[in-house]
């Protein structure tokens, strides 16, 4: 693994020749050095890392088998006219504020555009997520605390009779 | 006692930095490692890879006891826990200890007693370093009798919070019954801890940090870091040393951080962070980060010390090998925090797959990242994808060569935070020095 001493000293040595691009490739990497078109100079770098992963048995029990990672639901025909909700970003979904309270949302609950009926946790930060349609919860898609894909249903509404 | 085979318990950048410096120094490395980073860079880059467990954090890289045994099983002398899971984690200190295992970090003592924050600020005190007024409230009324002596705005902070965790911002006695009750149910939740306690909000101040390095007898200070461009308590851009800062606050604060290091007789490496109020010449102590920080490279660049090394160094017992006449600072260093959020959309996270991966390269250019084409960003975790740290002769050199690098960065497949550094980077406030947390809030809010 090159450290960043190392590409420095590459640097240095290309920088003295007429040389625009290098391609350095061993069985652990490939790297691309390329010369940036701007007049200021500098370099720029890409890597790829050639080994494999090298993985040992655990000890431990393969433990837990991962909920996160089930496929998701087979998709249901959708009731005729009924509204969903979708996913706004990829994450694990989340029907409650938190463990052991109350969902935002069951069966037969009326929601208006900015009711929050759930929240997607992504890379730590709680998202939430509104309705975005008026309507009254027919049909939940997702099981908490599920993986769910950006655009993915989370939950069908029939429209409110106005 | 040499190290000959480390247990990485981290993911990312950071294992990945951790990585090199081990196998620098000739040790034989294991990865722990989820089943969303099976497939990544640092379980490529290790000697061995060893499963701890699901992709989410909770079953996985905060699993103690999978943590624990993993690194029991591929019969590792030593563990770094990098920062962040388990790093400050007093119980996995202990454990390894019973399991006859380095870990590479502060005493279980020493976490125990900067983990809990209100104890922090009781050591802070009792070694004479001046704290946020404030202090420990018990229930509403006793908040609302200290309010009388503090004033708003105040934060109310989770005893077992950190990192810019589990803290609460109230700006006026109409709201501090709510926010009360948000901050003691948050901090049950998060941390387990219902305790909270109460600073006066300090609006314009500058977060200021030193890096400590001892081995629970001697002690030194690598200088001083600026992180005050902040985002939600979180940090984006860090500088080495601190820009105008005169010395001799300068000098005060790396005083008063040796003088809490030598109370608590600090093994390993660790930071004190300072929120320093220039203007009044005045400052006070925050917390003790008893672990690797993220932005370590900028002291790294200025001082030529590779901190990894001397952690490990230090958990394997050989006395402190630096004396603070050794150590100088040179230039100025910067680094900006590269993360998977869209600037577009609120800094929304972008999990995803990586399709095209340019980073800057080149004379006092140093890429700390974990990313290359192909690489997942799942999103279990953080969003930090790359440091990209310059260093340069002075701060003027510095900012201009980190303007280079962010106009070189190309990334593809998720969306990144660069454009929001190009604009600082741009800014005549931020390029004059001494900008305050408040800085970043009103930058975006004048876009």
């Amino acid at each position: 693994m090159l450290t960043h001493e190392d590409i420095e000293e590459i640097l240095r040595l290309l920088d003295a020749t007429p040389v625009d691009e290098l391609e350095l490739e061993t069985e652990h990497f490939k790297l691309t050095l390329r010369r940036s078109p701007s007049e200021r100079g500098g370099w720029t770098q890409e890597h790829q890392t050639r080994s494999e992963p090298r993985v040992l048995a655990a000890a431990a029990p393969a433990a837990q088998a991962s909920a996160g990672s089930a496929a998701p639901a087979p998709v249901r025909s959708a009731v005729a006219g009924a509204l969903e909700v979708r996913a706004p970003l990829l994450g694990t979904f989340y029907r409650s504020p938190k463990p052991g309270v109350a969902p935002f949302v069951a069966i037969g609950s009326r929601v208006g555009t900015n009711t929050v009926v759930a929240i997607i946790e992504t890379m730590k930060l709680m998202n939430s997520v509104y309705a975005g349609v008026e309507g009254q919860v027919i049909e939940l898609c997702v099981a908490d605390g599920d993986a769910v894909e950006r655009d993915q249903v989370l939950m069908r509404l029939a429209p409110l009779k106005s | 006692m040499k190290i000959a085979r480390l247990f990485v318990a981290n993911r990312g950048e950071i294992a990945l930095r951790i990585l090199r410096s081990a196998q620098q120094l000739g040790i034989e490395t294991v990865l722990g490692a989820s089943d969303a980073d099976l497939d990544s860079v640092p379980a490529r880059v290790a000697d061995h890879c060893v499963r701890i467990g699901a992709a989410a954090a909770a079953r996985s890289y905060l699993d103690l006891e999978a943590v624990l045994a993993a690194a029991r099983s591929v019969r590792a002398d030593a563990l770094h826990p990098g920062y962040g899971f388990l790093s400050e984690n007093a119980a996995l200190a202990r454990a390894c200890d019973a399991a006859g295992i380095l870990f590479v970090g502060p005493t279980a003592a020493t976490l125990q007693a900067v983990g809990d924050k209100l104890a922090a600020r009781e050591h802070a005190t009792a070694a004479g370093v001046p704290v946020v007024p404030g202090g420990a409230v018990h229930s509403l009324a006793e908040c609302e009798g200290l309010m009388a002596t503090l004033g708003y705005p105040v934060l109310i902070k989770a005893v077992g919070g950190g990192g810019g965790r589990g803290l609460r911002r109230v700006e006026a006695a109409a709201q501090l019954a709510a926010q009360w009750d948000l901050a003691t149910a948050e901090a049950q939740t998060a941390f387990g801890d219902a305790r909270v306690y109460v600073e006066r909000y300090v609006s314009a101040g500058r977060h200021i940090e030193v890096q400590l390095l001892g081995d629970g007898g001697e002690l030194v200070q690598l200088g001083t870091r600026d992180c005050s461009v902040q985002r939600r308590f979180q940090k984006l851009i860090e500088e080495a040393p601190a820009p105008a800062l005169s010395a001799a606050l300068t000098g005060r604060i790396t005083d008063a951080a040796l003088a809490l290091g030598r109370a608590l007789h600090y093994r390993g490496a660790g930071t004190v962070e300072f929120l320093v109020d220039a203007a009044r010449d005045e400052f006070y102590f925050l917390e003790v980060n008893a672990r690797i920080q993220v932005e370590h490279p900028v002291t790294e660049m200025i001082t030529g010390v590779d901190l990894v090394a001397e952690q490990l160094a230090i958990a394997a017992g050989v006395p402190l090998r630096l004396r603070q006449a050794q150590i100088s600072l040179r230039g100025h260093a910067l680094e900006c925090r590269v993360n998977a959020e869209d600037v577009e959309h609120d800094m929304r996270p972008s999990p995803g797959r990586v399709t095209r991966a340019v980073f800057p390269a080149g004379a006092g250019v140093r890429v700390d990242t974990h990313i290359e084409a192909g690489s997942v960003v799942p999103p279990y975790y953080d969003s930090l994808l790359a440091k990209i740290i310059v260093h340069a002769a002075d701060r003027g050199a510095a900012l201009d060569r980190m303007a280079e690098c962010l106009a070189a960065c190309e990334l593809a497949g998720v969306a990144v935070n660069v454009p929001l550094h190009r604009r600082i980077l741009a800014d005549a406030e931020f390029r004059r020095g001494a900008v305050d947390t408040g800085y970043l809030t009103r930058l975006r809010a004048a876009a």
